[in-house]
């Protein structure tokens, strides 16, 4: 950066990125702001080298120079105990955005359809979980279903023993539904309120009931919400830790094993292959669910 | 279902009320019976509580305890939307995006478990006579807003109901194509001889289509009529207003004579201390020559090609406006007489 007309480094971020949108007219109109966008390539090639080539070249770099060379990239297909993570995962990351979109249909519909006192102070409070990180939604399930959890409590009063979940992978899932909730209402509940309800009314009209009314308008209605935040809510669940972690260290989730394979095993090809290895599903998984939900979206006009 | 449309249903509302949670009076007690194969509409300003009336008859609201909606003479009050059989169109037309058009016709079929060859081959056979076959295949987005129309009321026609509801179903529609929707509605309506209740604010639409109106106000009916009795016999001052332009001379009537400032008419009424007589502009027959009961100046002359619109004032001031034929030529400050038709003015 020798260039006399090199910009202060505070204002590369912002000027990088909004060049970007400049409409094509107005950039030709103004030959000046065309020189000004070639000038800021080099800062924005820096920043994206900084932050994203280089650890992931490294990540690469790393996982392939371990004991097993080249291999160890398949190392979550061909260790059985990889491969048996990965599917736990995916299970558990599956079972918690179909749990949290079939709560949040049920309650975004409630709350997009009714008025009642003290309803924004609830959607409110709904949206707490988002304030807490994944070490305290651990703890409150510990509470919940707990060895002393309340759960446990309940059912003991009720001559059914002491149910204890907390520290498994039904644990897992009510912290992740817990935890990715908010989100997705949020989501949900917008979606439902920019909903006709003249379409609802429509289909009643001609004799559909509740489920089909359901099935055939309110569900294609907010499918690319559903699939946005079902996405996120995937994408979350696949990647969460301190929840993992809180709850008990035998849990094999994907997190889970990249932490302990470079801080227990010091083995950091490993924990780079698996790296690697989560990092493309779910990134595959958020571009496939953006495509889908475009072609949706556009289907639906 | 052999035949090819079910006779419409006749409606009767028995004190149907309607307050809503947070205590407004949307409808006050309302009777209202209307015939088998009638086109009845609902006629008032936003607010006056004609759309909650199409909705207690559709089933989307349920009226206030006490009142009752009966179909052929049987209780539907408790009876659902989805189970009364109606067909209904918005005025957003509700058009389902995610389905085509001949899938949106045919939805009402689809979910009665009607097999699909069936269902698509009525579907097709409304299309046809909406003269919008040629669209079967388009996505909702890839209509207009007239055929987007067509659409909407071929749905509702798809499933043969016993009452069409039509809720304002032209107004997001421009003036031009609204007046050629209407006559072809109102062609299909006497065709089918399908129930339709039909909620507009369009004076002109209610006077078009409809067999008798209801005029609305304030949640409570201000007159039932044909569209002949609302617009020439008005039953009071909003009815007369609503329902176009209404002139209105203040006045007394004494020994089978009203006696205005602009002078005296014969009319049958009895003595009355206080009295107005209402009559429309195109009923009123100008005179030039002196003599005729009624004296006016001429304030102001808007010809209009055909007609010319005429606009005078009584000696005390009153004004009132009338149509007059192209060719009699008039400016302003003449003085004129005008003959009223006596089966043509109210006196209220």
């Amino acid at each position: 950066m020798t260039g006399p007309s090199a910009p202060p480094d505070r204002s590369l971020i912002n000027t990088t990125h909004s060049q970007p949108f400049l409409p094509p007219a107005e950039a030709k109109a103004m030959p000046s702001a065309d020189r000004l966008a070639r000038l800021f390539l080099l800062p924005l090639g820096l920043f994206v080298l900084a932050f994203f080539l280089l650890p992931m070249v490294r990540l690469v770099a790393v996982a392939g120079a371990g004991p097993n060379g080249a291999w160890e990239y398949l190392a979550l297909i061909t260790n059985a105990r990889h491969f048996g993570t990965l599917i736990a995962t995916l299970v558990l990351s599956a079972a918690t955005t179909a749990v949290t979109l079939a709560i949040g249909v049920v309650v975004a519909l409630f709350l997009g359809r009714n008025r009642f006192p003290g309803q924004s102070a609830l959607v409110a409070m709904l949206t707490l979980p988002l304030a807490f990180p994944g070490v305290v939604v651990g703890f409150m399930v510990i509470l919940l279903a707990g060895r002393q959890g309340l759960i446990g409590g309940l059912t003991q009063q009720m001559g059914m023993g002491r149910l204890v979940f907390a520290y498994s992978m039904a644990g897992l899932l009510a912290g992740y539904v817990y935890f990715s909730l908010p989100r997705v209402l949020v989501t949900l509940l917008a979606a439902v309120e920019k909903l006709d309800p003249a379409l609802e009314e429509a289909a009643r009209s001609l004799g559909a009931s509740r489920a089909q009314v359901l099935r055939d308008v309110i569900l294609p209605g907010i499918a690319p919400s559903l699939m946005a935040s079902g996405a996120i809510a995937f994408a979350t669940a696949m990647g969460a830790f301190g929840t993992a972690f809180t709850l008990a260290t035998r849990i094999d989730v994907l997190a889970m094993t990249i932490y302990t394979e470079f801080t227990l095993n010091a083995n950091f090809a490993s924990a780079a292959a698996l790296s690697i290895a989560l990092g493309l599903i779910t990134w595959g998984v958020l571009a496939a669910t953006r495509n889908l939900s475009g072609d949706r979206v556009a289907a639906a006009g | 279902m052999s035949n090819n449309h079910t006779p419409g249903a006749a409606i009767t509302l028995v004190g149907c009320a309607k307050t809503f949670a947070d205590g407004t009076r949307a409808l006050e007690p309302l009777d209202l019976a209307i015939a088998p194969g009638e086109t009845l509409v609902l006629l008032g300003p936003s607010g006056c509580g004609k759309t909650t009336t199409l909705r207690i008859i559709a089933g989307l609201e349920s009226p206030d305890a006490g009142g009752k909606v009966l179909f052929d003479g049987a209780d539907v009050t408790r009876l659902p939307i989805e189970k009364r059989n109606v067909g209904m169109v918005f005025q957003s037309y509700a058009l389902f995006p995610n389905m085509s058009v001949v899938e949106n016709v045919a939805y009402g079929l689809r979910v009665r478990g009607v097999a699909k060859a069936e269902r698509l081959a009525r579907a097709g056979e409304v299309l046809e006579m909406m003269r919008i076959d040629a669209l079967a295949d388009r996505r909702i987005d890839q209509l207009s807003g007239g055929q987007r129309q067509r659409v909407a009321l071929a749905r509702a026609l798809a499933v043969r109901p016993r009452v069409i509801l039509l809720d304002e179903p032209l107004t997001a529609l421009d003036a031009a194509l609204r007046e050629h929707l209407r006559a072809e509605i109102d062609g299909l309506l006497r065709r089918l001889a399908i129930t339709a209740i039909y909620v507009t604010h369009d004076q002109a639409e209610a006077l078009a289509l409809g067999d008798r109106i209801v005029v609305m106000r304030h949640g409570a009916i201000a007159q039932i009529g044909t569209p002949r009795e609302i617009y020439f016999r008005p039953a009071d001052d909003f009815v007369a207003g609503f329902v176009g332009v209404t002139n209105r001379l203040e006045g007394a009537v004494r020994g089978g004579r009203f006696e205005t400032a602009a002078g005296a008419l014969a009319v049958e009424a009895a003595d009355r201390a206080a009295a107005t007589l209402a009559f429309r502009p195109e009923t009123a027959q100008l005179c030039v020559a002196a003599g005729s009961g009624l004296r006016f100046r001429v304030d102001q002359v808007h010809f209009q090609g055909a007609r010319q619109r005429v606009l005078l004032s009584a000696a005390d001031g009153s004004r009132i406006v009338l149509e007059a034929a192209a060719e009699v030529v008039l400016s302003a400050g003449d003085e004129v007489g005008i003959a009223l038709d006596p089966s043509r003015i109210a006196l209220v």
